[in-house]
């Protein structure tokens, strides 16, 4: 027992893998037990997730959980794990994603064993990205996430579609779209990757909780090229980091990988994606670029505050435009994901302020509660293109009658994506609205258009589906919701509506966090 | 049980309704609207019970009843706190609002067929179309059908009532906008209750995205008290410190102090919500929902909720006059030209349920307007005797198409519009109960005098308008009074007066007990609602009953608000005139309308007529400034022009270039100079190879004889290099 409550972290961590590992020796018939290892593999995760939950203390300043390690002694990384309310938040919502997309992954049929091991893989990536306290590891987690998803797309992705690239040349979408995930975050991480080396070599040494004490206040560093200044050096690395991580979020102009991966990948890589991956660039400046860049942050919050205005209002035109279910969805995450973004570039114009701490509450609120919609919608859209095998809006009309419960399903997880009062998006995007009014005030009002637009495009899409006269080829072809997809279902409706309701319990870490972090 | 217990559950009751019938009971009929009406009378019981203990307390307004909760922690250790609050504005709110929807869960009963056989054909998202049943004689009739989604119909409205109640009790405008939003969803998804129909579908996104568009302002409202406040409870928001901070702080924009700009985006709020110019295009559509969703939804409740909320701000509004008073005026001029306007429309359409959705604009717009003349009270008097016989109007404009969908079932002629009033009349005689009944309700809506409760509201907003100097909301407000007048007796006129138009009309019939009851008991207080508010110097019967409505509501808002009203005799016969006037010539001009003929306003108006049945030609107007460029900017602009063909044309740009460089080195530098200088020496070896391989004959003698030449050679360069 002693030994779960003082590795509980690495535990965590590790426990996907080694159930991977565990699969690699299985024979890789009969495709349900390496489903249903993977299953309880993530739900036993998720278990001590929980536990971590529970045993958290929420007043306590700082890392708790910490774990060290020896690991590259030469350049003065080690093994660092630990968890603050941020990162708490975090784990949470990946390893209770992570079992609910492995319970929806039951119906793939093709390589299942590769398939789950790939997943697993995934899920210690993800967990080692809100876990890492040493800037290297981070970074090695940050990229081993990238390899199980190319493939997820690549290979399991929608069979259909082709995406022209120039000169006449095509290629599969799935190619295309894992290509252009896998090339754009690599070539951006190329900045990040420096930004740290930058960091670890001046400091020497790579431990967060050292960074993050020194690096904001170091005023001058030795080997630094062509005699720059430092503060533009500090500037370079942290528009360097700024970039690799806007792009996972991916903020405007950044965007165009987010509806091709998003809408090739099988429906649970979708779930991870948009719920858990995108989480890693907001993390990223949560994490670092606001308190290891306070001054440059606060000297160019405005354009992130811009660049997030534009996400959000051209995110929302740009589902509004879509005729695929799946890319309309995926625009949506541009457009909540922004909502993020502006809280944070609020924060980081006016830090230790209350109206800054406000709208950190409602962008970490945000990040958790787009995570459950998103996946949620992706998954729903998941169960249509099961029984349909298409995703065209067109195509559908008036299945309300045949499918109602699905139908129900579909109206209520789509109102909690759209932010309606009483479902969990709303206290977020309430919350960030009320952080960054006084801060950026046109900004906000401008982020309302998009708001606007968040309904049209909410409506287009259950208008086309649901309502209207019914498409008379799929009576009788389409069958309702099965009990396994709404035991993948029902957690994350039942999470949208309490926190809805009652979300203290989750801000009240969110809060304590972003108060010890960046109060005054 | 303790009152603020009591008023947490208000909510609640209809809540847990809609989970049951959601969950468990959708499949049976009896018991979910079992489950439904009961959550409504439970509702319905409590709200009197929280009526009747407020009446006892004096001075409530200054002790009204309130519980408060820590929500949500915001930055160190302040909480946001939401609560519940009762104070005389919400009394007499809870009140129309608990006997409306009470009224209307019965009525729903009826109206959705309950009792009658399965349709024939009937369809789930569409309205029922009649069952054939053979009675013991062995014939066959066509009747009506039970609705096919009657639980859901009751769920949805359930929830609704969740979102009112909800709305009425909030201490705070956090939770005010909580319930403002769910009806906002309910008015959605029951405008769009039938929903394989494409008009009532898209009418159902009309309403939600028009009123949304007012939703994001509120929402911006929302954070600047927020901010200005530090609190979304009413207590703290409206005490005076903080009115005056808001008063004195400039806001930027327009040289609107903070409260001038708050109360301009809450009012922006309210004017989606109750369907004010321009953004009023949704609710006559609405009308596509159910009949008791029109009477509840757009009528009685959530469009007054618009009202509702701007009466609740008013002492915002009224602080922000210190620095101008652009946004009080600009509430009486949205609120007169609203009731103006839609009155006209009012006067050309021929159906039944739009005159009434057009005349509902046209009242709302009589409150606003005054709001902003400062006659908060005279707007909730009129807010709630208005609720009452609107209300009953809607029933019974349902009810008078039920009587003609009877009709129709009976001749079986379907190309009859049984809501076109131009296919009515005579119904007098086969629907005494409604026709009795909507006589009540139009003469209260025209401002009948004495006896109905609407001309003691109208009379009351006329006369204020009158004695503050605003002339010229007083002149367009008569003018408005007047035209109100004059459709009301229009459709009074064309549906129950004269002879019937139609076989359909003929055969008419008078509805069950579940639909007349409501009716009757809404006619009771479109009748006497207006006695508890006759001002004290009205002629004669001024003083004879005591006007306990205006000290009771004024109180919420402090006494100062208001000066009393001077009596003056030119408001009340303008009153008188435009009432009687507009009554008598609207019977007038269509006593007389045979079958088939067209409307006798169509020749005298020429064109302006064809104007206004167009609605001034608003939804065109939209479509192409709003509508069409939104389609555009998304679908073009967006998706095409700018992710795929700018930023992606970037991308494509920056990999094709990569793919160049790639080529380059390939080509220019990796294929010639590395790979050809590799294959340069391999090449020259082999050649070499080749060249010496003639050599290489195998045979012992020759590598013998070419050994003994290369150590003669070695052997003579030793010899002769030696010294």
């Amino acid at each position: 027992m002693d030994f779960i409550a003082n590795h509980l972290l690495t535990l965590i961590l590790f426990l996907p893998a080694l159930g991977a590992l565990v699969m690699f020796f299985l024979p890789s018939e009969p495709k349900g037990l390496h489903r249903w290892v993977a299953f309880i593999t993530s739900l036993l995760t998720l278990i001590l997730s929980l536990v971590l939950w529970m045993r958290f203390d929420r007043g306590a300043a700082g890392f708790q959980f910490q774990e060290q390690y020896a690991w590259y002694d030469a350049i003065r990384a080690s093994f660092h794990v630990g968890v603050d309310g941020l990162g708490l938040t975090m784990v949470l919502l990946t390893s209770l994603l992570s079992a609910l997309a492995i319970l929806a992954s039951f119906s793939i049929q093709e390589k299942v064993k590769a398939y789950m091991m790939l997943f697993l893989f995934l899920e210690t990536g993800l967990l080692g990205v809100f876990m890492a306290l040493d800037m290297l590891i981070f970074f090695v987690f940050y990229e081993v996430g990238l390899v199980p998803m190319f493939f997820l797309i690549q290979q399991w992705g929608s069979p259909k579609g082709e995406r022209e690239l120039w000169g006449g040349k095509k290629v599969p979408s799935r190619v295309y779209a894992s290509f252009k995930f896998m090339v754009y975050t690599m070539g951006a991480s190329l900045g990040l990757l420096l930004a740290i080396q930058l960091m670890g070599v001046s400091i020497g040494s790579y431990d967060i909780p050292k960074l993050l004490k020194l690096w904001p206040i170091l005023q001058r560093a030795n080997n630094i090229p062509l005699g720059l200044p430092f503060t533009t050096v500090k500037t370079i690395a942290f528009w360097a980091m700024t970039i690799a991580f806007a792009l996972k979020v991916p903020v405007w102009p950044f965007h165009t990988w987010l509806p091709d991966a998003h809408s090739e990948a099988p429906t649970p890589g979708s779930m991870i994606l948009a719920g858990v991956l995108l989480k890693m660039g907001a993390y990223g400046f949560l994490r670092f670029v606001l308190p290891l860049y306070p001054v440059q942050a606060k000297q160019y919050a405005g354009w992130l505050a811009f660049l997030a205005v534009m996400a959000i209002v051209f995110g929302a035109f740009g589902a509004y435009g879509q005729d695929d279910f799946k890319r309309l969805v995926a625009y949506s995450s541009i457009n909540h994901m922004g909502f993020v973004v502006l809280g944070i570039a609020a924060a980081a114009k006016a830090i230790g302020t209350l109206d800054a701490t406000i709208a950190l509450n409602g962008a970490v609120l945000q990040m958790f509660n787009h995570g459950l919609s998103a996946a949620g919608m992706f998954f729903l859209v998941g169960v249509l293109y099961e029984r349909a095998h298409t995703r065209d809006l067109n195509e559908y009309g008036g299945l309300f009658p045949l499918i109602p419960v699905y139908g129900g399903i579909l109206v209520f997880t789509s109102m909690a994506s759209l932010g309606l009062p009483g479902l969990n998006g709303f206290v977020s995007e309430f919350l960030v609205v009320r952080g960054s009014w006084p801060i950026f005030t046109v900004y906000t009002a401008i982020a309302m258009l998009g708001l606007l637009f968040t309904g049209s495009y909410i409506l287009k899409g259950i208008k086309k589906v649901l309502h209207g006269p019914l498409n008379e080829k799929w009576a009788g072809h389409l069958t309702e919701i099965n009990a396994r997809e709404l035991l993948v279902i029902t957690p994350l409706m039942v999470l949208m509506l309490q926190l809805g309701v009652w979300p203290a319990w989750l801000l009240d870490v969110i809060n304590r966090a972003m108060s010890m972090l960046f109060g005054a | 049980m303790a009152t603020e217990t009591l008023i947490w559950l208000l909510p609640l009751f209809p809540l847990v309704s809609f989970a049951l019938i959601v969950l468990f009971t959708n499949h049976n009929k009896a018991l979910s609207h079992t489950i439904a009406v009961g959550s409504a009378a439970l509702s319905f019981l409590g709200s009197m019970v929280v009526f009747w203990r407020a009446l006892r307390v004096e001075h409530f307004a200054d002790y009204p009843f309130t519980s408060v909760i820590n929500w949500i922690p915001v930055g160190g250790d302040t909480w946001l706190q939401i609560g519940v609050r009762i104070d005389p504005l919400s009394t007499v709110t809870l009140f129309f609002v608990a006997w409306t929807v009470l009224t209307i869960f019965l009525y729903s009963v009826g109206y959705q067929n309950y009792g009658q056989p399965q349709g024939d054909h009937d369809r789930k998202g569409l309205p029922p179309h009649g069952a054939t049943i053979t009675d013991e004689h062995g014939h066959t009739h066509v009747v009506l059908s039970v609705e096919p989604m009657y639980a859901r119909f009751f769920a949805f409205i359930s929830l609704f009532a969740f979102g009112m109640y909800t709305l009425v009790v909030s201490d705070n405008l956090l939770t005010l906008f909580v319930g403002w939003e769910i009806m906002g969803l309910c008015s959605y998804l029951l405008i769009g209750f039938w929903f394989a129909k494409p008009s009532a579908r898209a009418a159902a996104i009309k309403a939600f995205i028009t009123t949304r568009v007012g939703d994001v302002f509120m929402l911006l409202g929302l954070a600047y008290v927020y901010k200005m406040a530090g609190s979304l409870r009413y207590e703290v928001i409206f005490a005076p410190e903080t009115l005056h901070m808001m008063a004195e702080h400039a806001s930027g924009f327009l040289g609107l102090s903070a409260a001038g700009l708050i109360g301009l985006l809450f009012f922006i709020g309210a004017v989606g919500k109750s369907a004010q110019w321009p953004l009023h295009v949704w609710l006559p559509d609405a009308m596509e929902g159910p009949t008791p969703v029109s009477a509840m939804i757009h009528a009685a409740t959530m469009v007054s909720a618009g009202v509702y909320m701007t009466i609740r701000i008013f002492p915002i509004l009224e602080a922000s006059k210190e620095a101008g008073d652009f946004t009080m005026l600009l509430i009486s001029f949205i609120g007169a030209f609203t009731a103006l306007f839609a009155a006209t429309i009012a006067v050309a359409q021929n159906d039944i349920k739009r005159v009434l959705a057009y005349s509902t604009i046209s009242q709302l717009g009589y409150m606003m307007a005054a709001i902003g003349i400062g006659a908060y009270v005279a707007a909730v008097f009129h807010l709630v005797t208005h609720a009452f016989f609107k209300a009953l109007l809607f029933l019974g404009s349902g009810s008078v198409i039920h009587g003609m969908e009877h009709g129709v079932l009976h001749t079986g002629n379907h190309h009859v519009d049984p809501q076109d009033m131009f296919n009515m009349g005579g119904l007098k005689d086969k629907m005494p109960i409604t026709f009795w009944t909507f006589l009540i309700g139009g003469f209260a809506l025209s401002g009948f005098p004495l006896v109905t409760a609407g001309f003691w509201s109208k009379d009351e907003i006329l006369g204020d308008a009158f004695t503050h100097g605003h002339w010229w909301v007083f002149s367009v407000l008569a003018l408005a009074a007047f035209l109100t007048a004059f459709y009301t007796m229009r459709q009074i006129t064309l549906t129950f007066l004269g002879k019937p138009r139609t076989k359909e009309a003929e055969h008419a019939q008078e509805t069950p007990w579940t639909m007349t009851v409501p009716l009757m008991a809404l006619a009771f207080f479109a009748l006497t609602f207006g006695w508890t508010g006759i001002p004290e110097h009205f002629l004669v019967l001024g003083g004879l009953v005591p006007n306990w409505f205006h000290p009771w509501v004024i109180g919420t808002l402090g006494e100062h608000a208001e000066a009393a009203v001077e009596g003056s005799v030119v408001p009340l016969l303008t009153s008188l005139v435009v009432a009687l006037g507009g009554l008598y010539v609207g019977w007038l001009v269509y006593r007389n309308v045979p079958a088939g003929a067209e409307d006798p306003l169509k020749k005298p108006l020429g064109g302006l007529h064809s104007v206004l049945q167009n609605k001034y030609y608003f939804d065109e107007l939209y479509d192409k400034i709003f509508i069409k460029p939104s389609v555009w900017v998304s679908e073009v602009f967006t998706s095409a022009w700018m992710d795929r063909g700018l930023i992606d044309g970037i991308l494509h740009t920056l990999a094709r270039f990569s793919v160049f460089l790639g080529g380059l080195f390939r080509y220019v530098i990796d294929e010639p100079i590395i790979n050809g200088f590799g294959d340069w020496v391999a090449n020259t070896t082999r050649k070499l190879g080749d060249r010496l391989r003639v050599i290489q004959t195998g045979r012992v003698q020759q590598y013998m004889v070419a050994a003994l030449i290369f150590a003669a050679v070695v052997l003579v360069y030793f010899v002769t290099a030696m010294p």
